[in-house]
């Protein structure tokens, strides 16, 4: 084995750690960083010279050094050496091994790649450790390679207690066995006795296995045995687990609920009743491929999907939310015949970057570091792929600091006649994509069950880091052998591997797999890990015999691997054999339909919060300025700037507009000979949950729609999608808050004719810290996708001109229950805003609007309600307003259910009608040239504020018409840029 | 009239902005073939080659590096022989960082490694638009271009070189691309392109294939926009409308 250190001139990359090491409040000299190569095989000296010079080392601004060591100038250099665990991916590794071919050498056989921090100064041993801990390696996935080369070259297991010891030293050469030491694979079949034991050793079996099982449905597995009259193998247990997981088969979303003392229908059901009852003809397929699909143009429909990748990123957030965006745009590879990913959407829930280190509870990794590997495991992921991340938001919360919340979101494009699949028997199954290794194993019982301080140890095979370029190259290929119909169906390999996607597509006619066909990432996987493991950027598809020569070949001169492992039947049942063994056996039926599902007990009482009571302030500057420096409202541009929103060169409206300031959807233009475009917005706001999951979800249905109307979107084409992130559903309470939420679901859909084409549900996402269970609040994210029929008469929230009229759009109302307002005075209130069913002309008419050309800007009121609205329309537009809240429409809340005192009175406060958060509600520029046109096309309610004028400030005058509030626009910008500028 | 003018974009595993380069391309005239590396078996067909931006092989080891050997091991002669023939090159961002890699730029030639395009001195990957001067005449790519605005997208994009080879490119006119008001990642000299001594090769980090629309600028909607990144394409078509040869 060979070690190539390779070193860049400068530092960069070691001045941002020595910056992060800061932050943990340790003052060091110097980091460098150094990449070190380990090359394995038969190869010379001058072979590895030539590798090093010629591949390895940028000659302009890096140098070399082949098994030397590092010179140890004083006592104040610490060494710390970090490698991936073995069977983790390396993605630098196939690179390196196709660059070595290419330079006509042969005999290499491995490349590993690790990294080498050279830290200066005098700091303790404890110090280093944390350092090393907190920021340099993750123990799910890398090890610190021990530096004494006598000692067995064993990495941190992951079960080990506590962190890997730090030792002093360099690490000498030819020690590092990173190569994964996989014992020799011997076939063993083996059976679990299930047939003769009781409850409690059923409850054990699926405990020691991490099956997740509860004991209904064990027990209803061991009666399937029973009329069988054999046990089963572990791999036909694995399947059964895997399938019936709440992960793959939603099963409190499918349980009958009994709520408040009623049976209620289940909750999966009424979502999917919005969809039916409206009856739109843009739907295509809805609920029942990997993603929804609407029209678009002639030519192609769209689809969507977003999924959670929750508890994987509270382990390892790069690899987590990397191999979250990755299998989400599976999904709409997966969807039809396969989509082409176009705009990836993000949404993430943190813990405050600037929690206390000492208050983190076991076993958890600190906010700032999630976030920044989350936002980095999504950027290299996204980035690499070639699909712009246009459109999401972060939220902070202390709640989720042992538990973040990750949605990943994926739009496809897909021609009209390939959206339709064809189960055919005697099809073959095909596998494409990357190798199969010990990755993922259980990744869907652990993504189904809450998080513990062992997760980390027990889960760490569930946890990966993902291969983006494999993943292009799959959708390259796929896409070419879609349009010359070499496939018939095609699902990906996601939660539950192999055994989720075959068990799923096949389910309707059966099939027989031959798991040692499986491509291995090494040998001594066992029959059982293959077929469930979750390895990334591996895609199934069913093959017609006749084309299988023309797929292989296409897949080969794209150097893509693509292997033959089954057959479809017709038998309906799914056979699994291992060199010809027989190792498992099930009728589909009972794997799909046999999932016994429990009546579930829900309970929701509505909670009451202190109501604020304070005098009103006489200048609403100084609450403004904290508004949107709160970090929930600030802007993100620390996280958008990472991503590549142009890639493609479809961006129409940009996640930031004019000067930097946030805009509302996004608008792209996906086919570059068309002028349709596709709009991308979302809404999420759990703070309105704790109060009422109803309105919440009501709330956030309205928000996702002002959102993708507000930038020229039809409101009658609109679509979405419903993802619940969720605590414990077997605690009534919080099954209570979902039936809450699902119901404001219902009724907001059904209100604004938007049907739900796509969903998904993420329970369990709780945490343990000793006998206290800490849940995430209720976070409910619905995502919005429109249809614009000219990219140019899209609309941005920046100001356009000085000396324009600027209008306020919808009713408000006496709601800041859960608003900014309250929330920056340490307030929660109970007020929080409900939807009124007729708002639905409001869009209709504020569509018309723009459709006309009678709109400059336009912007929702949604956190910080008009005060927030208006000010980042000013510094985005850089131009100055002055508006007066006199006119403001306002109506006194109706009174629903229980009585509550400030009901039914009209808001006589300047403070509570700049802030409220009112559902609904625009704020538009519209020329003055345009103002009959615009009034007399305008129906509801909607009144001039004010105008825009060549100042640099905002200014607004109260309902008695003296200043309330007067600021720079340099000023507000400023307050709502800096904190999160310095992250 | 079907166009004579045939380009080439190169693609391979991670290459992804071949599409709107394709786009871009076809919108000013040329024929073009869109290829992969494995079925790429001469140049000599084509009169432009172009390598679009992407994350070829992963930006593994380095952004470009790997492409940029294969074309070295599999393609030289091709390579050497297209550009003696009076043909035109550009490579876009990720296709900048394997010309610098071959050594095609500055040079002209396939050759060793002079300048290269590292870690941005933020450290990380950034997406953004920026305000670009035309500082040469010598690169048929841009003329009659001046200042105007195209977006990056790169985490590796800060030109560097030693000192004397940055004196000759500033002697040579071969700078043709600079930063102005800001510079994204450090450049020296904001440097955003340069091109080989005779002009016909240019290697650019900003993407002009995202700026063939109005609508792709980020203030459109406020302001009337020129597309000029389109100008770009079509400078490499009029150099062989004007060109003896094609007529």
């Amino acid at each position: 084995m060979w070690r190539v250190e390779v070193e860049k001139i400068d530092n960069v990359e070691g001045e941002s750690i020595k910056k992060d090491i800061l932050d943990l409040g340790i003052k060091v000299d110097k980091v460098e960083v150094i990449n070190v190569y380990l090359l394995f095989g038969e190869i010379s000296q001058k072979e590895v010279q030539k590798i090093a010079e010629e591949l390895l080392t940028d000659k302009v601004w890096e140098t070399y050094k082949i098994n030397q060591k590092s010179k140890i100038k004083n006592q104040k250099l610490h060494i710390v050496e970090i490698a991936y665990n073995p069977g983790v991916m390396d993605p630098t590794e196939a690179s390196a091994i196709k660059g070595i071919r290419d330079l006509g050498i042969k005999e290499v056989t491995s490349v590993k790649t690790a990294k080498k921090y050279l830290i200066t100064d005098s700091i303790s041993d404890r110090e280093l450790e944390l350092v090393a801990n907190k920021l340099l390696f993750n123990p799910t996935v890398q090890h610190i390679v021990k530096p004494d080369a006598r000692l067995p070259a064993s990495p941190a297991s992951p079960m080990s207690q506590g962190g890997p010891k730090l030792q002093r030293g360099e690490p000498s050469v030819g020690q590092e066995e990173v190569l994964p030491k996989t014992p020799a694979g011997y076939f063993n079949l083996v059976y679990i006795d299930l047939l003769d034991v009781g409850d409690k050793e059923l409850l054990a079996i699926s405990k020691n296995n991490q099956l997740g099982l509860n004991l209904t449905e064990l027990k209803r597995i061991q009666q399937y045995f029973k009329n069988l009259n054999r046990n089963p193998t572990d791999i036909e247990l694995e399947t059964i687990a895997q399938t019936w997981s709440e992960h793959c088969v939603h099963k409190t979303f499918k349980s009958r609920i009994k709520f408040g003392g009623k049976f209620i229908e289940p909750l999966f059901s009424t979502i999917k009743k919005v969809t039916s009852e409206l009856n739109l003809p843009f739907c295509v397929s809805v609920f029942k491929d990997n993603a929804g699909i609407v029209k678009f143009t002639n030519g192609y429909n769209i689809c969507f999907k977003v999924e959670t990748h929750n508890h994987p990123s509270a382990l390892e957030p790069y690899g987590g939310a990397g191999t979250g965006i990755g299998g989400v745009i599976r999904d709409t590879l997966g969807a039809g015949l396969g989509a082409k990913p176009i705009l990836n959407t993000d949404v993430f829930c943190f813990g405050p970057p600037d929690y206390q280190a000492k208050k983190l509870p076991k076993g958890t990794l600190h906010p700032k570091r999630v976030m920044k590997g989350v936002v980095a495991g999504v950027r290299d992921y996204g980035n690499k792929l070639g699909i712009p991340t246009a459109n999401g938001a972060v939220l902070f919360d202390e709640r989720y600091v042992g538990n973040p919340v990750v949605y990943c979101g994926n739009v496809g494009l897909i021609p009209k006649d390939k959206c339709g699949e064809e189960i055919v028997p005697g099809d073959l199954v095909v596998l494409i994509g990357g190798r199969t290794g010990r990755d993922g194993i259980h990744g869907v019982t652990f993504a189904s069950g809450e998080l513990t301080a062992k997760s980390e140890a027990i889960s760490s095979g569930a946890v990966q880091i993902g291969n983006p370029i494999m993943e292009k190259k799959v959708i390259d290929v796929l896409i070419q052998a879609r349009d010359k119909g070499l496939y018939r169906a095609i699902t990906d390999c996601g939660g539950g591997g192999l055994s989720s996607a075959v068990g799923e597509l096949a389910s309707s006619c059966g099939a027989i797999v031959d798991l040692e066909k499986v491509p291995l990432k090494y040998k001594g996987l066992s029959y059982c890990e293959i077929w469930i493991s979750e390895a990334q950027e591996r895609m199934i598809i069913f093959v017609p015999p006749r084309k299988l020569n023309q797929l292989l070949k296409l897949c080969s001169s794209e150097d893509l691997p693509a292997t033959v492992i089954g057959k479809l039947t017709n038998d309906k049942k799914l056979r699994l054999k291992y060199h010809d063994k027989k190792v498992g056996e099930l009728d589909m039926e009972f794997l799909h339909q046999g999932v016994p599902l429990k009546t579930k007990i829900a309970s929701w009482k509505k909670p009451h919060f202190k109501e604020p009571d304070f005098p009103e302030p006489s200048d609403l500057t100084p609450y403004l300025l904290k508004i949107l420096s709160s970090l929930n409202v600030c802007s993100k541009e620390w996280v958008i700037r990472q991503y590549d929103h142009e890639v493609q060169g479809g961006s129409v409206i940009k996640p930031l507009v004019g000067a930097n300031g946030p805009g509302d959807a996004c608008v792209a233009r996906p086919l570059l000979d068309s002028n349709y475009g596709i709009v991308v917005g979302c809404g999420i706001n759990p703070r309105y949950g704790e109060i009422d999951p109803y309105w919440m979800a009501g709330s956030a249905i309205d928000e996702a729609l002002r959102n993708v109307v507000a930038v020229g979107a039809d409101p009658k084409r609109v679509a979405i999608l419903d993802n619940f992130s969720w605590g414990n559903p077997d605690n009534e309470e919080r099954l209570g808050e979902l039936v809450r939420a699902v119901q404001g679901c219902y009724m907001a859909a059904k209100a604004y004719g938007t049907p739900f084409i796509s969903g998904k549900d993420s329970l369990n996402n709780e945490y343990r810290v000793g006998n206290k269970t800490i849940s995430i609040p209720p976070t409910l994210l619905i995502s919005a996708i429109g249809i614009i029929e000219d990219v140019n008469k899209s609309i941005s929230s920046d100001l356009k001109s000085p000396g324009d009229l600027i209008y306020i759009i919808g009713k408000t109302y006496n709601e800041l229950g859960g608003s900014h307002y309250y929330y920056v005075q340490g307030y929660k209130g109970n007020d929080v805003p409900e939807i009124r069913t007729k708002n639905s002309l409001i869009f209709k008419s504020l569509h018309k609007a723009i459709k006309a050309g009678l709109i400059r800007a336009c912007h929702d009121c949604s956190e910080g309600g008009i005060g927030v609205a208006c000010a980042e329309m000013c510094f985005a537009g850089e131009i100055g307003m002055q508006i007066s809240l006199s006119n403001v429409p306002q109506a006194a809340r109706q009174l629903t259910g229980e009585p509550r005192l400030r009901r039914g009175e009209k808001i006589k406060r300047n403070d509570k009608l700049l802030f409220s958060e009112s559902n609904t509600r625009f704020i538009v520029e519209v020329s003055r040239e345009n103002q009959a046109k615009f009034e007399k096309l305008m129906s509801g309610d909607f009144a001039k504020l004010g105008v825009t004028d060549e100042s640099d400030e905002l200014k607004i005058f109260g309902l008695n018409g003296n200043f309330i509030l007067k600021a720079k626009i340099r000023e507000l910008k400023e307050a709502w840029q800096k904190p999160l500028k310095l992250i | 009239m079907k166009s004579k003018i045939r380009a080439l974009v190169l693609r391979t595993a991670g290459t992804n902005c071949d599409v709107e380069t394709v786009f871009a391309l076809e919108l000013v005239g040329f024929k073009v073939g869109l290829v992969h590396i494995n079925q790429l078996k001469s140049l000599a067909p084509y009169d432009i080659f172009v390598i679009p931006g992407g994350f070829t092989y992963g930006d593994d080891i380095a952004a470009g590096k790997i492409l940029a050997n294969e074309l070295k091991f599999r393609l030289k002669d091709e390579i050497r022989k297209f550009v003696e023939s009076g043909k035109l090159v550009i490579g876009i961002c990720n296709g900048f960082q394997v010309l610098a890699k071959l050594g095609l730029l500055p040079s002209g030639k396939i050759s060793e490694q002079t300048v290269t395009l590292t870690n941005n001195l933020s450290g990380k990957f950034q997406c953004e638009w920026v305000k670009l001067k035309v500082d040469s005449q010598k690169c048929i790519f841009t003329k009659g271009l001046d200042e105007f605005e195209l977006p990056i997208a790169h985490a590796e994009g800060r030109f560097v070189a030693k000192p004397r080879i940055i004196k000759e490119l500033q002697v040579n006119n071969q700078i043709v691309l600079r930063y102005s008001g800001y510079n994204p990642n450090g450049s020296i000299d904001d440097i955003a392109g340069i091109c080989d001594p005779s002009g016909r090769i240019f290697g650019l980090m900003p993407h002009p294939e995202r700026f063939i629309f109005k609508t792709q600028h980020p203030r459109w909607s406020s302001a009337k926009q020129e597309p000029l990144g389109l100008l770009i394409f079509k400078n490499a078509i009029n150099y062989f409308k004007k060109s003896p040869t094609f007529g």
